[in-house]
């Protein structure tokens, strides 16, 4: 599912064109899974599945897979329907160069919410 | 097609807060019982459109809506480039009486949302005498910070977008589109560092978990209104601020989020009609 994320953000013009000034690499894991995710100029160039030896990201984004599905099912219960709210019941934690991902911030949950079951919201 | 009015009407108060002058933006709708509004970290008094936009208010109530200083229309007083905002509970305190007794209101009924509904219960705990009800919106008696606060004012990220992205997940998501990015706009249009320095208070010196439990309802009815999808004050902090106040009603509104009165215009009314029925008929 994943690997659809560069497709399904690609297809959103108006996504990429916020990320106009967006190039960057980063982790993100669910559960054991990790995947890294290489963005330029708002574009998804490549969704590449680990396990990686020395992986090489500005940011990274960790969470469980229950927390995942939660947060992709349709209509996501209260505490799971923003990145926000994982951070604050402290089951998604960012690490790293975090000023990238804040500058960046809508486009990285609008991008994340992308991979929700068709016909949710982002 | 021909233009058409609200019937809200907006003013320029002039007055000393803090031994400095302000200037200060006031819009108010409808006529009776003065229904004085607050509004979120980070925004204006735009976010109370809705109620004054609806007859079934302001039929029966003054609704007013003052912008901070530094908010919206609102002039952050002179020297302020000099300076760092930060909000105190004893200003957020001194602010609300002043411009409640400068408009000459006698007893208003006082509505908060977020800070505002944290200040709603200082106000209740310390000056009830001041206020026929209160009603706490997103009130909580602290909430812990969950991010880097100094990403809201930092050269290198956009304040006006950064801003609008931290609170995007708090709307509800049954909100209407335009509502939700009306209320997202507002989050965008703050002044630099503004947002911030509301969270000084809202996370740091407004914490007040100690003394909640000692607001006497008797002397001034407390309603706290809280919607489900809220993250920052969840509903469950809401209940527990209720739960240790005797006389304290609540209701959690299903569906909706953060800014219930913005967000969610009409869904929000369905809740406040009553409990403003309520408070006329005390």
């Amino acid at each position: 599912m994943i690997e659809t994320l560069q497709q399904r953000v690609n297809a959103d013009q108006g996504l990429v064109r916020r990320g106009r000034y967006l190039t960057t690499i980063f982790l993100l894991e669910v559960g054991r899974t990790s995947w890294l995710v290489s963005i330029f100029e708002g574009r998804i160039v490549s969704v590449t599945s680990g396990p990686f030896v020395m992986p090489s990201s500005s940011f990274a984004l960790r969470a469980s897979e229950d927390e995942w599905q939660k947060f992709w099912s349709r209509r996501p219960p209260p505490g799971s329907n923003d990145l926000m709210a994982l951070i604050k019941r402290r089951v998604l934690k960012a690490e790293g160069n975090l000023q990238v991902f804040m500058s960046h911030l809508r486009y990285f949950k609008e991008a994340l919410a992308k991979l929700r079951a068709e016909g949710a919201a982002a | 097609m021909s233009a058409t009015f609200e019937p809200i009407t907006g003013r320029y108060m002039h007055l000393d807060l803090f031994g400095r002058p302000h200037r200060i933006y006031v819009e108010e709708a409808g006529e009776g019982t003065p229904l004085l509004c607050l509004h979120t970290a980070g925004s204006d008094g735009r976010q109370y459109r809705g109620l004054m936009n609806d007859a079934r208010v302001t039929s029966k109530h003054r609704v007013i809506a003052f912008d901070m200083p530094w908010h919206g229309k609102s002039s952050p007083p002179a020297g302020w480039h000099d300076e760092e905002y930060q909000l105190t509970s004893v200003q957020y305190t001194t602010m609300v009486l002043e411009i409640s007794a400068a408009l000459g209101l006698d007893r208003p009924i006082l509505i908060g949302c977020s800070i505002g509904g944290r200040i709603a219960l200082h106000l209740a705990l310390e000056h009830p005498e001041s206020f026929r009800a209160i009603i706490g919106l997103q009130a909580g008696a602290h909430v812990d910070p969950y991010y880097d606060l100094n990403f809201l004012h930092r050269s290198d990220v956009h304040g006006g977008e950064v801003c609008g992205a931290i609170v995007s997940g708090l709307v509800g998501p049954d909100a209407p589109d335009k509502e939700r990015w009306e209320t997202l706009w507002h989050y965008m249009q703050g002044g630099p560092g503004v947002f911030k320095g509301d969270l000084y208070f809202y996370k740091l010196d407004g914490d007040i978990r100690g003394r909640v439990a000692q607001i006497d309802t008797r002397r001034c009815p407390l309603f706290l209104l809280s919607g489900e999808y809220d993250y920052s004050c969840t509903p469950e902090e809401t209940l527990a601020v209720a739960n240790s106040i005797p006389g304290c009603e609540v209701i959690i509104m299903m569906g909706l989020g953060h800014f219930p009165m913005s967000e969610d215009p009409q869904a929000f009314l369905a809740h406040l009609l009553p409990v403003l029925e309520k408070i006329g008929a005390k």
